[in-house]
């Protein structure tokens, strides 16, 4: 039965003494969501009835992959089980679950004092986890070391919370021991935050100074921020101000989560919330952006605030070209509820009118794409990912290249890539394969560490071109699904790049255009050449298929000639079904794109556009 | 004719036609097709709307039988001429196919041809044409139609090779086509056709070369070449998924073409459609040029197609259910189309474009004309015709004319 207190702390009149604010570290699938639904029943904010599995993963998407990639705040009473130190208040901060969001990562972890690192009891810490432990250590938070789903048989809690307590040099007899699934332990989780999380400490009668950890878009009460307030006071009907750009804001309502929202008098020193000023884009409202009142507001923003930068790019257009409206108003209202996400018009020879769309990695495009396919039933066709390079030219001239085919021709001194540091986990017994597979990406060795008798961790410097594409697939088949993959951006390095060019009957096709490094071309040529052999219809004429690096061809391929289009039999019961046949492959060719006097069908594009490197075509989930 | 009928809407249970269907009929040539839909076997390639089984009755127990088959037809001829009404025309040409038509006694044929002869009558050159297996005519059986009021026999000849022919399942022995047209001629036609059949598995250059010097030299006045199609469901389909004969490529019909062009040309046979050749225009088939040029006939029988002032209709496809309908006195009629004019000139270029006449350039839109032009920089249609305002397809381009249709309909 949820131990419903008796006199809970309203907000804005919370004394931080009793207030804990945390969030759980965990990889996917190693039952955060779970185990906050517990504590949702376990401190009676939803009882039995209202409960449904993953209640705070709002998007479909987020409920069916697994992952959170909006946070989220709710606030919880809870009396400790031994009756101590009367109700107290726990914000416990949903964090996203994945490398793409680290910065999204670091601004929640900024709104805490402690976290709980959670991990599966059968399977051990991942790559993403551990680099979160790192940032939450960085942040100085307390950490509280729990091992989840101990009632599968697979469990291995001892040699867990032996790496556990290696990892954040702790007792192994200190790694709590739960099963979110049956609920068994969570009561003493709760009291282990209560215990070990230090309260929040701040200036109560200091000019107010809230940080934004998270800004969601809601199409009925547009963008609702969530904020953790460090000094002073925020009060409703107030006028706000966002600290990074000056904008002023009506506070029209301020409250908490418990979990639906709920408005409030204010908010005070240490709490957690959320505020409504009535903007409609949260690109006004940023993540890590510092909000103080506009009358006696603070002078000094809190610190961390950094602008979102996309890290890799793709075109995308759509299938049906007269869709591109509905694709550009589908973007601006993703854009509403995601900062990072950027895009300009981009016009390609080959796919029509599309965006060039900035994300921050791989799975943040993976999601868009699925929304923008789902959510606005757009179909599309995306190109292959690529990096952003910088091109110095030897006339001192300098490009940044966002779109392969905007690779400046001419006399090129250097390029520059952007390189990670990446991490990867997995039992030892992968060593070998993993350092061939990072040694043929470009990578080089930056250290290894065992983090216990069989697991290992190893660090690699890697181009950020390498791994945008397949590398992770390519890491988990060659690991059989062990290997866990963690990357930061580091900078970048000089590299031996060239633009490849695929040429169709001697024009330019911009959409097949890549930039390899030179060792590679060869073989990126030949293998999108013979693809697209396969794939392109034969026409009236021959269409010579041709990789070229700059004049240089590189490889060629042929599709010969059609010889014969034509049904020998048309008589009086033949008329009506022919005629049909002719509107029907009108139609198909109409889905055709013209590349100078060829007609590629759009298969043919999507087709290579989503294969991997290694001619296999991906599995698309 | 295809076994699978097309979508449309229904047709009137007494087989009215819309009012404009008949207007300015006068000026058009009208046919009869006169379908027959029994075979004494199946062949492997065939899905037309065909029966080996000689008796099929209706839901309401009506008999179409290879005995009263000539009587139903009959009945759907009269038909014709309540739904026609005072249209004053007689029968340009007549065309009796199957299925097998020489399965049914020469009389039934003769007695079909006359119920046309007393509704409608005949112009006084018609030209009438029944299909016939090699196998399944003789001396008496040819004079007897020729007597009644035949003109133009088309044999199944299909090819020369005996392995060929057994791929397809033809009964007939090789020579015995050959004998037909002298049988023909012996019984006084004067316009006689051979039905040749290319890229049948397992048949080579030289196989098709043989077929076509065997046909020239039988000396008929009319030759028609057509690319095996393998349509799904049939016998061929299913033997060739299981790898039991090979699958004939695009490019070995499009040599198989221009060895039947060079040949026919060599012995002083001109082509006039795509799949069809003739010695002389005389000799052309003019109930087909009917189905080319969007004239009007009525096509009688099971699935027949039917098509009078841009109104195609066709019957139910089982002779059952269609000597049901007849027995009730309801248009055996299953659906139909009325098309608009945007279908017509579609249509007519797709049709005309197959005729050595070709289609005149007014026809097309302006996207059409642009195609035209680059058509003739491809090779694809013949610049002095072009020049003439007519767009008429080169050798090369009677190989690609689907391909030229459709950036012609643009």
């Amino acid at each position: 039965m949820p131990a419903t207190p008796s006199s809970v702390p309203e907000p804005s009149r919370t004394d931080p003494a009793l207030i804990r604010n945390f969030c759980i570290i965990a990889h996917i699938d190693h039952g955060k969501s779970t185990l906050a639904d517990r504590m949702l029943q376990l401190t009676g904010v939803v009882d039995a009835r209202q409960m449904r599995a993953q209640y705070l993963d709002r998007m479909d998407i987020e409920r069916e992959r697994g992952i959170t990639i909006k946070s989220q705040a709710v606030r919880l009473p809870w009396q400790p089980t031994d009756g101590s130190g009367g109700t107290h208040i726990l914000n416990m901060i949903d964090t996203p679950g994945h490398v793409d969001f680290t910065y999204e990562v670091s601004r929640s972890l900024a709104a805490c004092e402690g976290t709980v690192l959670l991990v599966d009891a059968a399977q051990g810490i991942e790559a993403q986890t551990l680099a979160n432990l790192y940032l939450a250590m960085e942040n100085d938070l307390t950490i509280v070391p729990v091992l989840n789903k101990i009632d599968l048989p697979a469990a291995q809690p001892e040699k867990f919370s032996e790496e556990l307590a290696n990892l954040i040099g702790c007792d192994p007899d200190d790694v709590l021991r739960v099963s979110a699934k049956t609920g068994v332990g969570v009561d003493a989780l709760l009291d282990r935050v209560v215990r070990d999380v230090p309260a929040p400490v701040g200036v109560a009668d200091a000019p107010a100074r809230a940080m934004i950890f998270d800004s969601v878009y809601d199409s009925y009460r547009g963008v609702v921020t969530y904020v953790r307030v460090v000094d002073g006071q925020l009060t409703k009907r107030e006028r706000i101000r966002m600290m990074s750009t000056g904008a002023t804001h009506e506070l029209l309502e301020i409250g908490t989560n418990s979990p639906e929202m709920l408005p409030a008098d204010g908010l005070g020193v240490g709490e957690v919330g959320y505020l409504i000023t009535g903007v409609k884009d949260v690109r006004q409202s940023k993540v890590g952006d510092t909000i103080t009142t506009q009358s006696a507001g603070a002078t000094d923003a809190l610190g961390g605030y950094k602008d979102p930068k996309p890290m890799v790019f793709s075109g995308l257009y759509p299938l049906d070209g007269s869709d591109y409206p509905e694709l550009r108003e589908a973007l601006d209202k993703l854009q509403l509820n995601d900062a990072a996400l950027v895009y300009e018009p981009e016009t390609s020879a080959a796919l029509g009118f599309g965006f060039r769309v900035g994300f921050l990695g791989l799975l943040h495009l993976d999601v868009i794409r699925e929304r923008l396919e789902r959510e606005f039933g757009l179909d599309l066709i995306a190109t292959a990912p690529n990096v952003v390079y910088r091109v110095l030219m030897e006339d001192g001239a300098e490009h940044v290249v966002t779109n392969p085919s905007e690779f400046p021709e001419g006399k090129i001194s250097e390029v520059y890539e952007p390189v990670v540091r990446a991490t990867v986990l997995a039992p030892t017994e992968f060593i070998g394969a993993i350092m061939e597979l990072c040694q043929n990406r470009r990578g080089s060795l930056l250290g290894m560490d065992y983090l216990s008798e069989d697991r290992v961790e190893i660090r690699y410097t890697l181009p950020l071109a390498e791994i945008v594409f397949d590398f992770f697939d390519n890491l988990k088949s060659k690991t059989r699904g062990y290997a866990s993959l963690d990357y930061e951006p580091t900078g970048e390095q000089s590299a031996d790049l060239v633009k490849v060019d695929i040429l169709l009957h001697g024009d330019k096709v911009d959409a097949f255009s890549a930039i390899t490094h030179k060792e590679k071309a060869y073989a990126y040529g030949v293998r999108l050449v013979a693809k697209l052999r396969e794939l392109i219809p034969r026409q009236n004429f021959e269409v010579p298929i041709q990789a070229a690096i700059g004049a240089r061809v590189i490889a060629r391929e042929t599709v010969r000639a059609i010889r014969k289009d034509v049904l020998a039999k048309c008589y009086g019961g033949d008329i009506s079904r022919k005629r049909k046949l002719l509107e029907k492959q009108k139609e198909g060719k109409k889905r055709m794109k013209m590349v100078g006097s060829v007609e590629v069908p759009q298969e043919a594009f999507i087709a290579v556009l989503s294969t991997d490197s290694d001619g296999d075509s991906k599995a698309k989930k | 004719m295809p076994s699978v009928l097309p979508d449309g809407e229904p047709v009137p249970e007494d087989g009215a036609l819309p009012p404009q269907a008949l207007a300015g009929a006068a000026a058009r040539p009208l046919g009869f097709y006169l379908h027959v839909p029994y075979c004494a076997t199946r062949c492997g390639y065939c899905d037309f709307n065909t029966y080996t089984a000689s008796e099929l009755r209706g839901s309401g127990g009506a008999l179409a039988s290879r005995d009263n088959y000539a009587d139903v037809l009959v009945d759907e001829i009269r038909l014709a001429r309540k739904v026609l009404g005072d249209d004053p025309r007689h029968a340009a040409t007549v065309f009796v196919g199957g299925g097998t038509p020489t399965l049914l006694p020469a009389a039934d044929l003769v007695r079909m041809l006359g119920a046309i002869r007393d509704e409608f009558g005949l112009a006084a050159d018609a030209e009438i044409t029944t299909e016939a297996n090699p196998e399944s005519v003789d001396p008496a059986y040819l004079a007897e139609l020729r007597a009644g009021g035949f003109t133009r026999m088309s044999f199944g000849m299909q090819s020369a090779r005996q392995h060929v022919l057994r791929v397809l399942d033809r009964t007939h022995t090789p020579g015995r086509p050959e004998a037909c047209v002298a049988e023909a001629r012996a019984a006084g036609f004067e316009h006689v056709n051979l039905d040749l059949i290319y890229g049948t598995p397992g048949e080579s250059d030289d196989d098709w070369r043989a077929s076509l010097d065997a046909a020239i030299g039988a000396g008929p006045d009319h030759v028609s070449a057509y690319a095996l199609i393998v349509e799904e469901g049939t016998q061929l389909a299913r033997r060739i998924r299981r790898g039991e004969v090979p699958m004939t490529d695009d490019d070995e019909h499009a040599d198989r073409y221009l060895i039947a062009d060079e040949r026919l040309s060599a012995a002083g046979f001109r082509w006039y459609e795509v799949s069809n050749w003739a010695t002389a225009e005389a000799g052309r088939c003019r109930h087909n040029e009917l189905y080319w040029t969007g004239a009007d006939w009525w096509g009688a029988g099971p699935g027949a197609h039917s098509h009078v002032g841009g109104v195609r209709w066709w019957n139910v496809k089982h002779p059952g259910a269609y000597a049901q309908a007849l027995a009730e006195s309801r248009s055996p009629g299953a659906g139909r189309e009325v098309l608009v004019a945007e279908d017509r000139r579609v249509e007519r270029i797709l049709l005309e474009l197959r005729l050595s006449a070709g289609c005149p350039l007014d026809l097309l839109t302006e996207a059409g004309a642009k195609a035209a032009v680059r058509a003739v920089g491809e090779g694809l249609l013949e610049p002095a015709a072009h020049e003439a305002g007519r767009a008429v397809l080169t050798l090369r381009g009677r190989l690609l004319a689907d391909a030229v249709v459709r950036d012609l309909t643009d």
